[in-house]
């Protein structure tokens, strides 16, 4: 049993056109007198139409990481600029707009409000966004077309199967023309013909030039991806090309 | 996000749980009735109470015996000492001394039964010096008035003649009170009932046949003496004039120690009206309280809601709502509780306010500053009691509300 070493990018200078830049990112959690680091000084550099996968047992930091790159939690030291934009020292607001017009968001859980049409869950975004209705909705329709559920918009989540609600999900992300997907265990919760469906979206969407994060525990859902960031410990321990990317 | 989207969601949320809404919203609504109709109760029994008095006649002064034991008019022991004469009132009706007054009548009353052939009936009768009928402001129906200084004419009230002969058309006839037989030569029209006393059921006699022949002896006290005086401008120097004539008369020099009570009809007015409301602010304010109690209806059910719905705020914010769009959409939610509360409660407020005087014996009126002070209130409730709710929800950690199930 080796203690994970750390594994830095090759390139260290600027890159302003990385999707993600992440330096030297530390996140101390603290329970009371209990100090608990869940990632101990990160490098990742993630470029425009990249489809990564991010994998690692439970209790790895992955899902720290994920919430980082998601601008759902602020870390404790390192600085982390997505699409250029440094985000270490907004408040709560402005990482909502950054939220909204940067990252879109598929959850294990899908997260669709049940009380709401396909289309309406999916103009979400675009109405914090102040998107007028009439060019909301067509934008919400495109992407539900997008994801071959164009016949779907009126229908509500509890009346679609699990890989439809994840495919709205995903069309929910998509419908801002955000700079990221970020997908947190989307197959999770999916079987087998479903979760083939939803990756084979992904990889629809990356071939259409989208960059994609998607954080993982199944090895079979990482291999469909064009590289595979390993954490551990709360340190990037192997950062290379899937066997997909070598062997086309 | 617009404030149109943020209503539609806020209704769209209230909307899912129609059953807890209604609930919470029949606190509100519950608390607004409940102000309305108390304020509308005290407003139309204050109306009531100085209509009781404005119905004695029009710019009037009433003396009674006993001493004021305050400015504001209350009296100590009203009418138990009979101070007031029959030569009380002829001096005040003396041109000279009071040229303020108009006119003048002495009241003395005796509960007596009265009898005519088979039937009896017990009222008050009433004897009475000058000008009554002008004093105030009653008319007849029929016949004449009572002579000043007969000994056997009497005026019915019309309830009375109907108790004793089964009709008002009863000029001519003759009833026995105390043991003296008297003509009936008039009937009063009638002026309807107070809520203190039925100005219809009266027998008026003259001040002689009243304490010669039914109380008897030579007893001159009176127990109230009415001063009309010209005009409303009039009613403070008649009230002056009166009162340093009976001062003299009576042989004391300081007001304080005056064995009489001058009231105008106003200081009457404002001491029963002030009385009633004190008692409508009481009733307002416990009103007010079960307001209070729908209000922390409405702030238990938005804290139920947010914690409902932490996994939905949660969505919200990683999708890109900010704190303040969180805010204000349970805010709003909060408010439209309230206001749907408080126009219910209006309506059903002013809806019993309109029914209930037709079961009920008193007038409620429905004031328009309740109502609106109401709606007002049920709006600030809402947000008051939506505050602390919405605050909290726009402060859940989106990855903590999202995690939660």
């Amino acid at each position: 049993m080796t203690a994970p070493t750390a594994v830095g990018p090759e390139v260290l200078g600027p890159t302003p056109d990385a999707v993600i830049d992440l330096r030297e990112a530390r996140k101390t959690y603290r329970t009371g007198d209990l100090e608990f680091e869940a990632l101990r000084g990160v490098d990742l550099r993630i470029e425009r139409g990249e489809y990564v996968a991010v994998v690692g047992p439970s209790g790895s930091g992955k899902s720290t990481l994920m919430n980082v790159l998601g601008c759902l939690d602020t870390l404790t030291s390192g600085t982390y600029r997505i699409a250029g934009d440094d985000v270490d020292d907004l408040d709560e607001t402005d990482l909502a707009s950054v939220r909204n017009e940067q990252i879109g968001f598929v959850f294990q859980q899908f997260n669709l409000l049940p009380s709401l049409s396909a289309l309406r869950n999916v103009e979400l975004p675009l109405v914090y966004r102040g998107v007028a209705p009439a060019a909301r909705r067509a934008r919400a329709v495109q992407a539900l077309e997008r994801v071959g559920l164009g016949d779907r918009t009126a229908n509500r989540p509890g009346q679609l199967s699990g890989g439809q609600q994840q495919r709205v999900a995903v069309a929910r992300a998509l419908v801002g023309e955000p700079a990221l997907v970020l997908a947190d265990e989307p197959t999770g919760n999916l079987d087998s013909r479903s979760t083939a469906d939803v990756l084979d979206l992904f990889d629809a969407l990356h071939a259409a030039g989208r960059t994609i994060v998607l954080i993982t525990h199944e090895h079979e859902v990482a291999e469909r991806s064009r590289r595979v960031v390993r954490v551990l410990d709360g340190l990037i321990t192997s950062d290379a090309p899937s066997g997909r990317a070598v062997t086309p | 996000m617009s404030w149109a989207e943020t209503l539609a969601t806020a209704w769209h949320a209230i909307r899912a749980h129609t059953m807890r809404s209604l609930l919470t919203v029949l606190g509100i609504l519950i608390g607004i009735a409940a102000v309305i109709l108390t304020v509308g109760l005290g407003l139309g029994t204050q109306k009531d109470v100085s209509e009781d008095i404005s119905s004695l006649g029009s710019n009037l002064l009433i003396v009674t015996p006993g001493s004021s034991t305050d400015s504001s008019g209350v009296r100590g022991g009203f009418g138990s000492a009979s101070t007031l004469t029959t030569a009380d009132a002829d001096a005040l009706g003396s041109a000279v001394a009071v040229p303020d007054v108009a006119a003048v009548t002495a009241e003395k009353e005796s509960s007596q039964s009265l009898e005519a052939g088979d039937a009896n009936w017990t009222t008050t009768v009433t004897g009475v010096t000058g000008d009554w009928l002008g004093v105030r402001s009653r008319g007849l129906a029929a016949g004449e008035f009572v002579g000043d200084g007969s000994t056997d004419e009497v005026v019915l009230g019309p309830e009375t003649a109907t108790e004793l002969f089964g009709s008002t058309n009863v000029v001519g006839r003759t009833v026995s009170i105390a043991g003296t037989t008297f003509d009936v030569v008039g009937v009063l029209e009638a002026a309807g009932s107070s809520t203190s006393t039925n100005l219809d059921d009266t027998a008026v006699v003259s001040m002689t046949a009243m304490t010669s022949g039914i109380t008897g002896g030579a007893d001159t006290s009176v127990s109230t003496i009415y001063l009309k005086a010209d005009d409303t401008d009039a009613i403070s120097a008649a009230y002056q004039e009166a009162q340093s004539l009976l001062l003299a008369l009576h042989g004391t020099t300081s007001a304080d120690a005056a064995d009489f009570t001058i009231d105008s009809q106003d200081s009457l007015v404002s001491t029963a009206t002030s009385v009633y409301r004190t008692l409508t602010v009481l009733l307002a304010g416990v009103a007010g309280l079960s307001l209070l109690v729908g209000g922390i209806g409405v702030m238990n059910i938005m804290l139920v809601s947010v914690t409902e719905r932490t996994r939905e705020i949660g969505l919200r914010k990683a999708l890109g709502a900010p704190p303040g769009a969180i805010r204000r959409q349970f805010l709003t939610e909060a408010s439209i509780l309230g206001i749907t509360g408080g126009l219910a409660g209006a309506g059903l407020g002013v809806l019993a306010a309109v029914t209930l005087p037709t079961v009920l014996d008193s007038s409620i009126v429905v004031s328009p500053v309740a109502v609106g002070g109401s709606l007002a209130v049920a709006l600030a409730i809402g947000l008051v009691f939506g505050v602390y709710p919405a605050v909290r929800a726009a402060r859940l950690a989106p990855i903590d509300a999202l995690r939660s199930e």
